[in-house]
């Protein structure tokens, strides 16, 4: 599910990267000029990483998904890019080195830039702690700082260490439009069982993201439902949100998600100290 | 039914051109004419389903009153439904029904029913029916609807002689019995035969009015049909039949 | 009528009801939480169950279902035989002549420009207002004297209008779950509705029904065409505002909160009007009940078939349906012939 370009250099960056490419989980590193003077990201996560770990006037441009506060953790750093909207043409008018996408951008759009002649680094949806911190290091080594990324993986993980609950599990579910939750191998699993949560949807067998009936939720119960702040305009979708049945759930002391919990980022620290606080609250409380 | 210059336009055309006319009690007249003489469009607004100008004493009741007093028949014998006979011929009780059906309702549909022979009729499909019986079938419509007036446009078109005569005796019968009968007629004999009175219409005036042997002379038959004719006095009441064509 | 009819008539009334009840009951048990019959039925009734959640799941999320169920088929079933009867087509049905559609539009634009938020009741009559200006379009374009061909195109190019003008509204909407949306709307579905869905729409359905239930009589005199009709002291134009103002109002609360479910007035009283003699009036109660079975029937079927997918209503509705309109075509082709 990789995607990257034969260089002829290919052989002596590879050797340049041999330790970095040890300690990557899965699949090639993909090898491109030293440092890409011009790097256009787009795809959300890749956006965030890269805004991160770039050098000042090293990233041209960020998606416009990046200034949407419902998804993006970096809002405000995010304006002093420049916007695309992931088409091929625009892209292509901006020169760059590197293309940093995601794996599920649209296939049409990644094959054009290729066919152009454009590095496409293409990098997967995030499903664990260990993916994130993995993802940092090889964005920041398609990006020619390879330290700054290793330094920035290793305060996550140290982060993420230092949260790890024990003792018994609170029962959680994520409620989202349409009946939507996010179950087993999913990242916001992995941050409710490390946050001292048992996951309802992983429970009822939902790997992945997949529907969970209202009913379903209903019997189990879930001592704290995790939903979305509902986004403008009006969708029957997130009417769920608003039902009855989810109101009237016992005990029920709702979280949110919010930009943090979207991409693998460092930020996404903040989220975890914030449902670990939440599960703190149902220690002490009644 | 008492209509004082009837006059219905199409565009600037007069379809219907100062008609004055009344119908009492007992008469079976017959409206014959031509075909475009405008006998069709005469019933329709004397009965106000059109618009018109001058006076008719029938669109001038209110529509209930009006349903319970007049029964029309009209031209086209559309049945939308495959309804089965016994509930079509009912239809003509719409007017009377108060809330459900009385034997009253009943009664008088079993009559229509009988007075057109079509007792054996009345589960069948009326829509399964050949043209004439489903006219026959219309006609008990009509005539269950037990109204003192009864305006039939071409009721007998394209009936078997025996449902013709059959229908004919029927209105007949109603006239006698003091109530009146208006049917526009094609068929000059059948007219001649039964109805008590005739009205010859051409061209939206009323050429002619008064009993059969007298409108059917042959200056009319000549100036508005275009046609010769023979009468003859039977055992069983006048016989009239067109007989040839004039140049 | 002789009393023959009458008799006949009870028993399909007596037999449908009792079909609706069953199928009532059966929607309120068919779920995935698995609940038994027993702990169902206690729960609905007396609030008291082993779980909290049993009592909620049943009053909350099963029965406002269930009970909308009945309403939409009976306002589909109730509204195709008063719009058969009117234009005397066997063609004619809401969703087919694009009442559903439109109405759909009205919600949708009610939902996306905010006014549904601000006012509650914007929502059913957005969609009311919607399904009124396709009655009115249909009988204009294609009124009692138009045949089966003008009807049904008439019927294509609402639908195609409402359609695309429902799809375009979604697409701008700047909510990213809008655009999958028009799923929904065109295809309807009941998952998920609740209480409050059922106060807001079942005001204007029984009150469109009412109306709908009026026209009766004057539907039975116009089986012999409009002359005789009127001749018989039927009032055409309260029989064409009657049939408007009911459809509107039924339809259109029906389309807010369930979307637009198609078929069901095509099919329900072509099915049911061999058992009433084809009598119009007969037919009206029928295809209503014969309507609610077979929503509820169809709701019942697309929680077993699909148990944990939003299965959308109209997709099973569509299934039976649309076979059966092209029977229809065909069996008109033959008569014609």
């Amino acid at each position: 599910m990789w995607g990257f370009v034969l260089r002829s250099d290919f052989v002596a960056k590879a050797a340049a990267l041999a330790p970095w490419a040890a300690a990557a989980a899965v699949c090639f590193t993909p090898a491109f000029a030293d440092v890409p003077a011009r790097v256009v990201s787009i795809n959300l996560c890749t956006d965030q990483l890269a805004m991160l770990l770039a050098d000042p006037g090293q990233l041209v441009s960020v998606t416009h998904l990046a200034q949407d506060p419902l998804m993006s953790s970096m809002v405000d750093e995010a304006k002093d890019y420049g916007v695309n909207r992931g088409q091929a043409e625009q892209v292509f008018l901006l020169d760059p080195d590197l293309v940093l996408a995601g794996t599920y951008t649209q296939a049409a759009t990644v094959d054009l830039l290729r066919g152009l002649g454009i590095d496409v680094l293409q990098m997967p949806p995030v499903t664990s702690l260990a993916e994130a911190a993995d993802q940092i290091r090889q964005v920041g080594a398609a990006l020619g700082h390879p330290a700054r990324a290793e330094a920035m993986a290793q305060t996550f993980e140290t982060d993420v260490t230092a949260v790890q609950q024990t003792g018994h599990k609170a029962s959680a579910a994520f409620y989202y439009a349409n009946g939507y939750t996010t179950g087993q191998g999913t990242l916001a699993d992995e941050v409710l069982e490390l946050t001292g949560f048992s996951n309802v949807g992983a429970d009822a067998g939902v790997t992945g993201g997949g529907i969970l009936p209202l009913e379903r939720l209903v019997l189990a119960d879930p001592q704290v439902v995790v939903t979305a702040s509902p986004y403008p305009g009006a969708s029957r979708s997130e009417e769920i949100l608003t039902h009855p049945a989810l109101a009237a759930l016992r005990g029920q002391i709702g979280a949110q998600t919010d930009a943090d919990w979207v991409c693998g980022t460092p930020h996404l620290v903040r989220a975890i100290h914030r449902m670990a606080a939440v599960r703190a609250t149902l220690q002490d409380g009644p | 039914m008492q209509l004082t210059e009837l006059r219905v336009r199409r565009g600037q055309c007069p379809v219907v051109d100062g008609v004055s006319l009344s119908v009492a009690p007992g008469e079976f007249v017959g409206l014959i004419g031509p075909n475009g003489a405008g006998k069709t469009t005469l019933l329709r607004a004397a009965l106000g389903l059109l618009p018109y100008e001058g006076h008719s004493s029938l669109a001038s009741l209110p529509v209930a009153r009006r349903a319970q007093s007049v029964a029309f028949l009209p031209q086209g014998r559309e049945i939308a439904w495959p309804v089965r006979v016994a509930d079509l011929v009912a239809l003509g009780r719409v007017p009377h029904l108060a809330g459900g059906t009385s034997a009253q309702d009943r009664a008088a549909v079993d009559l229509a029913l009988a007075q057109m022979g079509l007792s054996g009729f009345r589960d069948r499909a009326a829509t399964e029916l050949s043209g004439g019986e489903q006219a026959r079938v219309l006609i008990a419509r009509a005539l269950a609807q037990d109204t003192a007036l009864l305006l039939a446009d071409e009721p007998v078109a394209g009936l078997d002689p025996e449902a013709q005569l059959r229908c004919m005796q029927v209105f007949a019968g109603l006239a006698g019995k003091g109530r009146a009968v208006v049917a526009a007629i094609h068929d000059l004999g059948l007219a001649a035969r039964h109805c008590t009175r005739l009205i010859l219409l051409d061209r939206g005036r009323v050429v002619a009015d008064g009993p059969p042997r007298a409108v059917l002379s042959p200056e009319h038959l000549a100036g508005v049909f275009h046609v010769r004719g023979h009468h003859a006095e039977t055992p069983d009441g006048l016989v009239f039949q067109p007989t040839s064509l004039l140049p | 009528m002789n009393r023959v009819v009458q008799r006949r008539a009870m028993p399909v009334t007596l037999t449908l009801g009792l079909l609706v009840a069953a199928l009532f009951l059966a929607s309120l048990l068919v779920g995935p939480a698995g609940l038994g019959l027993g702990e169902s039925v206690t729960a609905l009734l007396t609030g008291q169950a082993e779980g909290e959640g049993v009592v909620l799941i049943m009053r909350e999320i099963r029965l406002p279902r269930a009970i909308l169920g009945v309403l939409v088929g009976a306002v589909l079933g109730l509204s195709g035989a008063a719009m058969q009867g009117y234009l005397r087509n066997p063609l004619a049905e809401p969703g087919l002549i694009g009442v559903s559609a439109t109405a759909a539009l009205g919600a949708v634009l009610a939902l996306q420009t905010g006014l549904a938020a601000v006012f509650v009741l914007a929502l059913p009559l957005a969609a009311l207002a919607g399904a009124a200006l396709s009655v009115l379009l249909i009988l204009g374009l294609a009124g009692p004297r138009g045949g089966a061909l003008a009807l049904i195109l008439a019927g294509v190019a609402i639908s195609a209008l409402a359609g695309a003008g429902t799809s375009l509204a979604l697409n701008l909407s700047r909510n990213p779950f809008a655009v999958t949306e028009i799923v929904y709307w065109m295809m309807g579905s009941l998952a998920d509705r609740s209480m409050p869905h059922v106060w807001l729409g079942a005001p204007f359905m029984l009150a469109g029904m009412a109306v709908l239930l009026t026209l009766g009589r004057g539907l039975d005199a116009l089986t012999l065409g409009e002359d005789a009709a009127q001749a018989m002291g039927v009032r055409l134009g309260r029989l064409r505002w009657g049939l408007i103002l009911g459809t509107a109002l039924a339809v259109g609360a029906s389309v807010s909160v369930a979307g637009a479910v198609g078929f069901v007035g095509l099919v329900v009283p072509h099915v049911v009007r061999p058992w009433v003699g084809s009598v119009p009036s007969r037919l009206l109660p029928a295809s209503a009940l014969g309507g609610a079975a077979m929503v509820l029937a169809a709701d019942v079927a697309v929680r077993l078939v699909a148990p944990d997918q939003d299965l959308k209503l109209g997709v099973l509705t569509a299934l039976v349906g649309a076979p059966f309109f092209l029977h229809l075509i065909w069996q008109m082709r033959q008569v014609e012939a």
